[in-house]
């Protein structure tokens, strides 16, 4: 082998060489062509026949108010449910036992099988196959008066979301590295300890990005408890305009509203991703493959 | 839970069997090691050394045979002349006094150093949050970080996060350490600190198993060599006469390849 030789540079290159970073003219071209796209959108909207006086009037309008906080209660409630019944289907999924592995997949199979709206209708429409539900010992009540809108939303919502955060949640646990599981044995702690202070909290934080996108899919799913005339906010501007017939202007002051809980919901994801993550934010590690 | 006296056996294994499948992986294991005692098992890879360090505190059952950890079976429970594997629950309450340190340290990311060292006590032993910190932390200095206690794991290099996993386990204050190549995965230059916290241990009288590959720290520490091969004990005995003078062919044959 030849012998070694001192590191430099090239005899062509003196020290004070400048380093020119590569011609990014993809990035003019495509700014070009998206201001040409969105001035177009601007002019299209500016001359459709919107009245924009009427979105600003009803924007905070006390009706819209009430809708947009009912879509936030039902969402969130209805992820509740959803987080509490995926971690115990997960934990199912992923048991030793057999009945519970099957009963976990069959529940994921039917509620993600089927449409959110059908199951919506079903259990708002409930009291047509069972007219009372008799709980023993407490009494008997009649279904239609129990299944109000809310109740069968958040039964629809939340029942359907659990099936989706079983799966979330069942990839956060595998994503646990088997070494965890194996430590935290060898020390002396039970299943259930293990599975609190080891392999849960890690798994959060792996399970954290899929659930913020289910949340921001129910907070839109939400729309469909319009069906079983729950007043989330859709509902609350429907009402609206089928007195006053301004539907476009009612359904953008929606959008707004849905666009505004969206935004303030990703703040909080950011938050708490950033305490999930604050043992591996030190490293630089997540940004070496995304740079 | 440990009744043996310094010198007296604290782990036996007798005829120990265990098989992956079809895969014979332990095929007969006898092992002893006494009271104070520093076990290095060596062999080549695949022969069945970690299988067996697993088995001691039950983190894998066994198909046949016995290992009695200070006279106890761990994970099993006579019923008449078969054992009847107990539920992990029990079974963890056995392994609280054996220590064991991985290849891969397996520190848990999401706590510090500190609160590694510090779970088994607060999680396992439910103690009071300071008296478990106070004992974590004289741990942390005895292994040499005592200024990496607020450090994550990803903070800290290899033979860091080494010491942390030995510091974690002693905080137990086990009666038997397991050691399942605990500088494999070590940067060269990284080996020795880690080696070092473990001679000490051995000096301070702890009870030891060690599958190493680090030949110069079993001449060196070890009181009993044992050599596997195939699942069994092909060879045992003190450092000088396994290392130096060995008897097995496969016992000669993996030396040479090792130095």
């Amino acid at each position: 082998m030849a012998r070694a030789t001192v590191v430099g540079g090239p005899a062509d290159l003196d020290d004070s060489s400048l380093v020119l970073p590569r011609p990014r003219i993809g990035r003019y071209l495509s700014a070009i062509v998206i201001l040409a796209v969105l001035a177009f959108l601007g002019v299209a909207v500016a001359r459709g026949n919107i009245g924009w006086d009427v979105v600003g009037r009803y924007i905070y309008a006390p009706g819209v108010l009430q809708g947009a906080l009912n879509t936030v209660i039902i969402s969130v409630l209805s992820m509740a449910i959803g987080i509490v019944l995926g971690l115990v289907g997960a934990l199912m999924r992923l048991s030793d036992n057999v009945v519970a592995r099957t009963t976990a997949s069959a529940y994921v199979w039917v509620f993600r099988g089927t449409p959110q709206l059908v199951q919506l209708l079903l259990w708002y429409n409930l009291a047509l196959i069972f007219p009372t539900i008799v709980i023993p010992g407490v009494g008997s009540y009649d279904t239609n008066s129990l299944m109000t809108p809310m109740v069968a939303g958040l039964l629809g919502l939340g029942i359907n979301e659990g099936a989706y955060m079983t799966e979330i949640f069942r990839g956060g646990i595998i994503g646990v590295d088997a070494g965890q599981a194996r430590a935290a044995r060898a020390l002396g702690m039970t299943p259930f300890t293990a599975f609190r202070r080891v392999i849960l909290p890690q798994a959060l934080r792996i399970a954290l990005p899929g659930t913020s996108n289910q949340f921001v899919i129910l907070l839109k799913g939400s729309s469909l408890l319009s069906i079983v005339q729950y007043t989330e906010l859709l509902y609350s501007v429907k009402i609206i305009y089928d007195r006053n017939y301004a539907v476009v202007e009612l359904l953008l002051v929606a959008t707004a509203w849905y666009i505004a809980i969206t935004g303030v919901f990703i703040l909080i994801q950011n938050l708490i991703e950033r305490r999930l993550g604050r043992s591996v934010r030190t490293t630089s590690n997540r940004r070496m493959w995304l740079a | 839970m440990t009744s043996a006296e310094p010198g007296e056996p604290l782990v036996v294994a007798t005829g120990v069997r265990k098989s992956y499948g079809s895969n014979l992986v332990l095929d007969g294991v006898n092992l002893t090691v006494n009271r104070g005692e520093v076990a290095c098992v060596i062999g080549p890879s695949g022969s069945g050394k970690s299988t067996l360090l697993r088995c001691i505190n039950h983190l894998e059952n066994i198909d046949a045979g016995t290992i009695r950890v200070g006279g106890e079976l761990v994970g099993y429970r006579r019923r008449g002349r078969a054992l009847r594997e107990l539920s992990e629950r029990d079974a963890a309450r056995a392994r609280r006094h054996i220590g064991m340190v991985f290849q891969s340290f397996d520190l848990f990311p999401h706590l510090t150093a500190l609160e590694n060292v510090m779970s088994g006590p607060r999680f396992v032993l439910r103690r009071p949050v300071d008296q478990s910190r106070t004992q974590a932390l004289a741990l942390l200095d005895s292994v040499g970080l005592a200024d990496r206690t607020q450090h994550y794991p990803a903070q800290l290099s290899g033979g860091q996060q080494q010491r942390v996993a030995i510091a974690r386990a002693l905080a137990m204050q086990p009666a038997l350490m397991l050691f399942d190549e605990p500088t494999s995965a070590l940067d060269p230059e990284l080996v020795g600190e880690v080696l070092d916290v473990m001679r000490d241990l051995a000096n301070s009288g702890m009870t030891m198993i060690v599958v190493t590959h680090e030949l110069r720290f079993a001449q060196d520490v070890a009181d009993r060599i044992s050599f596997m091969d195939g699942g069994t004990v092909l060879e045992e005995g003190p450092p000088e006469q396994v290392l130096t003078a060995p008897q097995h062919p496969r016992t000669k044959a993996f030396l040479t390849r090792y130095t």
